[in-house]
């Protein structure tokens, strides 16, 4: 029997359907896998809880995801099972209710994979290095990062630990790790996916969204988590089309727009002709594309820091000690603040707090996210003029491919730039898909990314399937 | 040197919605600790908060009894802060595009109207309570979460008087829309004074104290008394003055230091991303506007009109939205046109035996018709003012009815003149020198001969008779 853990999700459905497995094989599957191959990419956290709750599983589901697992990252509230966003300041922290999307998710009958993958503190990083419990490594090469923030959850699956998974995207933390790991990563629209239950870090900024082995995989994930909720007011009330009508093979006369932007100095020789190839790929599926201009580009990774780290400076106010999570031993309340601080965030959260803290004061709230927000609406105009004119944009979803862990660790300024094509799409709010589109020679493989208008992600997904239907690239395994 | 006293109040009233600000947790008060609490009142990681439509619409209502304009365009800010009574250690507010803005509040100073503005009306949410035990700090987040309303005035109260005044306006206000208990002992509504003072026609404003921890209208009263006496002290003694927040201690009855300026507070206000910038359409100010009942105001200008009552008068009976129904229920049933009978009863003897057992006119317990039926005994001269009061305090001792009352102990004025004829003859016959003095001219007499009339009768006589009847017969005589 071929090992079920490496199959696609409707691959599997479809075994399922036809009894020929239970989810319980999968699951077994999946168990196997992990105590193979999990010492080496550690895309999972918190290992002990898979025995522990292995048992706890429900049976068979007869609703149409019929008990297929699914990974979810440290950040996404799960009932029952411990949510730390890997950092020592929520250790411990089980919550008493259940994110919007794991709701849906149990509610077309998935099963809620008990370990938890693997992600930047707070989802603060482009690496999976700043993650409390150690660095997450990259399938294809294990002495290169996984990207992130949502590193253990495209390793989990790039690797075959998962089947599929969801990640959240602030900056680039669903796409950029998709990219280095060779998978399908979705940046849904803001608003479309509720973010009530995901741990915020940037409230304007986050998206919760899938990740997965194929693009039908990522559609049929989207299909499930999308949709309006009440309980969160930022989500929008808009109808989720039927998704698998995307999935044509067809993007004859579709107008692509370049971002000359995007494609600048600092950019990787090998990931720049890897791009340029995919590029002609979809002309020569009928598609059209021309030159168009984004201005406001280059203010993208200033305006992101500013708004991303005054949100989250406030956002992380109330991990205090107080309620749940690390209370450092103390005499006083002041002192209990600054110690349970001290101790419980990595140094890349107390950058950020500073910087956010900073942004947001007196004096310079004027000069900075007052500013940035004028800026962010610029770069949301480029995008709502670029979109009269074309269907989609295609760009490399990162300049680079995977780097070697800790060679940016030492410099913040290098690991923030790793983010400057994914950042944009988060600050204009609209959709994005990562799709593997080739190999350096290294083997590391590259990601293309689509972006759209709000709300069509269905025009993504009719391009991503369209381009990967046309190659192989995303059925190349990692060997591990 | 003379001073003016310059006063701004900030006031927080906890709303009545039926959940609370931004989540559906029930507002319950009095039940155990944390029992009234989801993930979001608690600030949990990965809750979000979404706006009670009730608690908007009442913001609304008490904006619009305030004369404020309400804003087309508001949102919600983040306050930043550490306290352990802040579960997200940031609290939901609104800091520059408030719900309304502009309005006012009328009170009368020395006679006249003066006109209070209020600076701005805005809805944020309360934080939970802390307990002190001897070895450690708890906290109750019941409260946190709950509506309040900031109601923030101009500085334009110039004495502790007016400022008192102030919030009883302020309060009977709310009350007519049934949106807070406004109850500062129980912290449904709670004050806080910022004061200073200037020499008599300066422009500019002194150095000001912010006074806490007043738990009733009286506190205010007289923590403000007791603030413009020692900044008067310290302002003539040349010593330099130090803005500070002070707090009052009502059982010393004074206020103490609590900090002095330790810089202005950055509380890092930013919109709150999790709470989008609303609209309140025009269409909706209007709804709210038509569905408000009559305010104290408009009720105290019908009062004068409809019943031709005095401003004095009607202000006492409009000064409590249910003592105003009340008394607005005897009017009514009252049967005589002219209502002033009516009017002085209730503004007269129930309202001192009101004040005699503390207790609202309302909660008094007299059934309106029987209210009337008591008034009709004086009318028709059956019963003497002073006896009808007294049937009123039993009455309201014992539940009966004044007929029954008034029959029991015989109270029944005497009127036929046959009756009294024959008591006058008596009493003339005992005092025959007060009656020859009265024949005199002596019109003193007189009033000693009812009396003596009236003491015969054990009080039952109608005294106005029994004076007519005296004087025919001297004049007779």
């Amino acid at each position: 029997m071929t090992e079920l853990n490496k199959l696609t999700a409707h691959e599997l459905l479809e075994r399922l359907k036809d009894k020929e497995i239970t989810s319980g094989d999968i699951y077994s599957a999946l168990q196997k896998r992990i105590k193979e191959v999990d010492s080496k990419v550690k895309a999972y956290v918190r290992l002990d809880t898979l025995n522990k709750l292995a048992n706890q599983r429900t049976n068979e589901p007869e609703n149409e995801l019929k008990g297929l697992p699914i990974t979810i990252k440290d950040n996404i509230c799960t009932q029952g099972i411990n949510t730390e966003c890997c950092s020592k300041i929520l250790q411990g922290f089980c919550p008493p209710y259940d994110a919007t999307v794991i709701n849906k998710l149990k509610n077309a009958g998935a099963e809620i994979f008990p370990l938890k993958a693997n992600m930047d503190e707070f989802a603060f990083g482009s690496s999976t290095e700043n993650s409390h419990f150690g660095p997450t490594h990259n399938p294809w090469d294990k002495a290169c990062v996984p990207g992130g923030s949502s590193g253990g959850s495209a390793a989990s699956v790039a690797a075959d630990e998962a089947i599929w998974a969801l990640g959240s995207d602030t900056g680039g933390s669903i796409r950029q790790p998709a990219s280095f790991c060779g998978v399908v990563g979705l940046k849904p629209t803001y608003g479309r996916v509720s973010r009530y239950g995901l741990i915020a870090f940037a409230s304007s900024l986050d998206q919760i969204g899938p990740l997965a082995k194929d693009v039908r995989d990522c559609s049929l994930l989207s299909q499930v988590i999308f949709g309006y909720d009440p309980n969160d007011s930022t989500s929008v009330n808009q109808d989720v089309p039927d998704f698998s009508k995307s999935l044509t093979k067809d993007i004859r006369g579709l107008k692509i727009g370049i971002p000359g932007e995007y494609f600048v100095d600092g950019m990787d020789a090998e990931v720049k002709t890897i791009i340029e190839e995919a590029i002609n790929k979809l002309n020569s599926l009928g598609a059209v594309s021309a030159k168009v201009s984004l201005p406001h580009t280059e203010y993208a990774v200033p305006v992101y820091y500013i708004i991303a780290t005054a949100e989250a400076s406030s956002n992380l106010a109330r991990f205090d000690g107080v309620q749940y999570g690390w209370r450092a031993k103390s005499d006083n309340l002041i002192e209990m603040y600054k110690k349970t601080r001290g101790e419980g965030f990595g140094d890349e959260a107390k950058r950020r707090i500073i910087l956010g803290t900073f942004a947001l004061s007196h004096g310079y709230y004027d000069a900075y996210y007052l500013r940035a927000l004028k800026v962010r609406t610029l770069i949301k105009q480029d995008f709502d003029a670029a979109f009269k004119d074309f269907d989609c944009i295609v760009t490399p979803t990162s300049p680079t491919p995977a780097f070697k862990i800790g060679e940016k660790t030492q410099d913040p300024l290098k690991m923030y730039l790793s983010d400057i094509y994914t950042i944009s799409v988060n600050l204009a709010g609209i959709p994005a898909i990562s799709i593997p589109c080739g190999f350096t020679k290294k083997g590391l493989p590259v990601g293309l990314q689509i972006m759209a208008k709000p709300f069509d992600e269905a025009m993504l997904f009719r391009v991503a399937h369209t381009f990967e239907q046309n190659t192989d690239w995303h059925k190349s395994k990692p060997k591990l | 040197m003379k001073y003016q006293t310059v006063i701004g109040l900030e006031v927080h009233l906890q709303l009545k919605t039926k959940t609370k600000a931004f989540c559906s947790c029930a507002i319950d008060f009095g039940r155990e600790p944390n029992s009234r609490v989801c993930p979001v009142c608690l600030g949990f990681p990965g809750s979000l908060p979404v706006y009670n439509k009730e608690a908007l619409n009442y913001a609304i209502k008490a904006a619009l009894a305030l004369g404020a304009q309400v804003q087309e365009h508001t949102k919600f800010d983040r306050k930043n802060y550490f306290y352990p009574d802040l579960p997200k250690n940031y609290q939901i507010s609104q800091y520059d595009l408030p719900l309304s803005r502009n309005g006012f509040l009328d009170i009368t100073a020395d006679g006249k109207s003066k006109r209070i503005g209020i600076t701005r009306v805005h809805l944020e949410e309360d934080a939970g309570k802390l307990i002190h035990e001897a070895d450690a700090s708890l906290v109750d987040f019941n409260r946190a979460g709950i509506p309040l309303l900031e109601i923030v005035s101009e500085p334009d109260l110039n004495s502790a008087q007016e400022a008192f005044d102030y919030l009883t306006g302020l309060k009977n206000i709310i009350e007519y829309l049934d949106i807070s208990d406004c109850d500062m002992e129980k912290g449904s509504l709670r004050c806080d004074a910022n004061i200073s003072l200037r020499p008599q026609g300066s422009k500019e404003l002194g150095v000001k104290t912010e006074l806490k921890n007043m738990n009733s209208f009286k506190g205010v009263k007289d923590a403000l008394n007791f603030e413009a006496e020692r900044q008067a002290e310290l302002l003539e003694s040349g010593q330099p003055m130090e803005q500070e927040t002070r707090l009052w201690e009502a059982q010393k009855n004074m206020t103490v230091s609590m900090r002095t300026k330790e810089g202005a507070k950055d509380y890092r206000y930013f919109p709150d991303p999790d709470l989008t910038v609303f609209i309140i359409g025009r269409e909706m100010i209007s709804g709210i506007k038509d569905s408000l009942p009559e305010l104290p105001v408009q009720k105290l200008r019908r009062f004068m009109k409809e019943y031709s009552l005095s401003e004095y008068d009607a202000g006492i009976l409009v000064s409590s939205k249910k003592d105003a129904e009340f008394a607005e229920e005897c009017l009514k049933k009252y049967p005589e046109k002219d209502k002033k009978n009516m009017a002085n009863w209730l503004i007269g003897p129930l309202l001192s035996e009101a004040n005699a057992r503390n207790l609202n006119l309302h909660q008094l317990g007299v059934n309106p018709d029987e209210l009337t039926s008591l008034i009709g005994f004086v009318q028709r001269q059956e019963l003497s003012h002073l006896s009808a009061k007294s049937v009123l305090t039993r009455m309201l001792d014992s539940g009966k009815s004044a007929r029954e009352i008034i029959k029991e102990n015989n109270l029944l004025q005497i009127s036929d003149t046959a009756e009294l004829e024959r008591i006058i003859a008596a009493v003339i016959r005992e005092n025959e020198k007060s009656a020859n003095d009265l024949k005199n001219g002596k019109t003193n007499a007189l009033m000693f001969l009812v009396g003596q009339v009236m003491k015969k009768s054990s009080g039952k006589a109608n005294p106005k008779i029994v004076q007519e009847l005296i004087k025919r017969r001297i004049d007779n005589a």
